[in-house]
């Protein structure tokens, strides 16, 4: 796997297990400055908890992961804590804080990170909330009053309070029905742009990631099999990308169930 | 058949040992996170109010009946021979060292305890701890310490409280239904009544205030598996902080009367 040495994300050779389950095998990828990277696999290939270590979640065995040149892996968590500032992350559920109303949810990095005074941090939540679509008489909702989708937006809202300059989506069109789902797509590539952010998905929707992504790489056991531009992803000619594009039961990647 | 019986007591008795190393990490991080700053004192308020406030009803009965039980039962046995005039001072003494602590603590316990772990269990189910971590807050100093330094101020305040309601409680029972005279009661009450009986209860609250909300925030923190396991940690938060209350009692019983 080729890797640029100015990559704004980089995992070099990461390694996780857990007991005797090797989840990771010596993970490469790259994510370049302004680069929409969607990486694609089926259910327990490691998607999460690739996201997980990148995040500082969990801790790799091997491996060295670089957020801006900054190694992450075994580093102080005051360190890890400010590579972080930088980020935005949506949650596959969103995540919200269902104690704080939505204006403090969207506004939570913005005071507890940033150290912004609780008026001008209000203000531009309801900016952001704007920005997905929702009005300001939403900022007092609690999160439990909103729709699975409305949740999703005020997740995405979050992840751009800060303006930061990488954000994560873990499967962000899972749960939505078809047009929501288009609506998050248009939504995270419109933001993105806007910021000029670098972004890491994860998800199993072939239809979201090739809206969002510039590049997508297909992860299977742990390590990825395929990375390429998005729009060759149809004709690439990989076996496993061709199974996962067509979902067939019949081709290289093994599934853990028994075959009819 | 032997060698399976030993490897299951090795087995039981890592588990153990691995609880044990777990929760002393957790105990070490959140303390370090209550005298490190930044401070929250916006949710350090938010917590005094529910640990301490909306405990007072249920302390309050708590401790109203337990006095008034207790003018009762001292009454019947002190008659016997002949002392009915230690009930106000047994009354006290029984209140203030051990009665309003434990029995405040037990009840702070299932109503705190459980709130806590059941609040930070579903917090981790549903990625909301990851959340926080994400927007570079920690969840240690953001969500356990505040937790456990209100639990540790709010105790011995409720206890206050219930010594005054419990010894009320013996009073009426004392004076309208078994004939003592009230200055007489008030005055056996405050005369043999000595600082450190009060002190040493409000000790005990504090270690209960930590232990109960410690053990919330524990068993919240690690829960996994969905409903049920925020389920069973609010199960262990309860019973755990049960357990611990009554040993810790008899220790720094032994302690406080030295």
């Amino acid at each position: 796997m080729p890797m640029s040495g100015n990559a704004k994300i980089s995992l070099k050779n990461v390694k996780k297990s857990f007991g005797n389950k090797h989840v990771l095998n010596g993970l490469n990828i790259d994510i370049a400055e302004g680069e929409s990277v969607v990486v694609i696999g089926g259910s327990g290939t490691g998607k999460s908890v690739m996201l997980k270590c990148i995040l500082g979640l969990l801790e790799p065995e091997e491996g060295e992961i670089f957020i801006d040149g900054q190694q992450l892996v075994g580093a102080r968590p005051s360190v890890q804590e400010k590579a972080l500032r930088n980020t935005g992350m949506l949650f596959q559920y969103a995540a919200l804080f269902d104690s704080l109303p939505v204006w403090e949810n969207v506004a939570f990095g913005l005071i507890q990170a940033h150290g912004m005074e609780r008026g001008a941090a209000k203000h531009i939540a309801i900016e952001k909330l704007a920005l997905v679509g929702l009005d300001a008489d939403m900022a007092h909702h609690s999160p439990a009053d909103l729709s699975v989708g409305m949740q999703k937006r005020v997740g995405l809202a979050r992840a751009i309070a800060t303006d930061p300059e990488i954000i994560f989506f873990d499967e962000p069109t899972t749960g939505l029905d078809p047009i929501m789902g288009d609506v998050i797509d248009n939504l995270i590539r419109d933001c993105t742009k806007h910021l000029g952010a670098s972004t890491l998905t994860i998800s199993h929707d072939m239809e979201s990631a090739q809206k969002i992504a510039d590049k997508i790489a297909l992860i299977y056991k742990g390590g990825v099999v395929w990375m390429g531009p998005a729009d060759e992803i149809d004709h690439c000619g990989n076996p496993y990308v061709e199974q996962f594009v067509r979902g067939d039961i019949n081709g290289p990647i093994e599934l853990d169930i028994l075959k009819p | 058949m032997e060698w399976n019986f030993l490897a299951a007591i090795g087995r039981v008795a890592l588990r153990f040992m691995r609880s044990v190393g777990h929760l002393s990490l957790f105990t070490v991080q959140s303390f370090k996170h209550i005298v490190l700053p930044p401070f929250y004192l916006r949710l350090f308020l938010k917590q005094l109010m529910f640990i301490g406030y909306y405990s007072l009803p249920v302390v309050g009965m708590t401790a109203l009946f337990t006095g008034m039980v207790l003018a009762l039962q001292i009454y019947v046995g002190s008659s016997r021979f002949n002392a009915e005039s230690a009930v106000a001072t047994i009354v006290v003494i029984g209140l203030t060292r051990e009665l309003a602590p434990v029995l405040s603590g037990l009840m702070v316990a299932g109503r705190v305890g459980a709130a806590i772990a059941a609040e930070i269990g579903t917090m981790r189910v549903t990625e909301q701890i990851d959340a926080l971590v994400t927007l570079s807050t920690n969840p240690y100093k953001y969500l356990v310490a505040p937790r456990i330094l209100a639990g540790m101020i709010t105790l011995p305040m409720l206890v206050l409280v219930g010594d005054i309601v419990g010894v009320s409680g013996g009073y009426l029972v004392a004076t309208e239904s078994l004939g003592f005279n009230a200055s007489g009661y008030i005055k056996n009450t405050f005369d043999y009544l000595e600082a450190r009986d009060v002190i040493s209860g409000l000790v005990k609250a504090s270690v209960f205030g930590g232990i109960i909300t410690l053990m919330g925030c524990y068993h919240g923190f690690n829960s996994s598996g969905g409903a049920q396991g925020v389920g069973r940690a609010t199960t262990n938060a309860v019973v755990s902080s049960f357990i611990l209350i009554l040993i810790s009692d008899y220790f720094l019983t032994v302690m406080l009367l030295k």
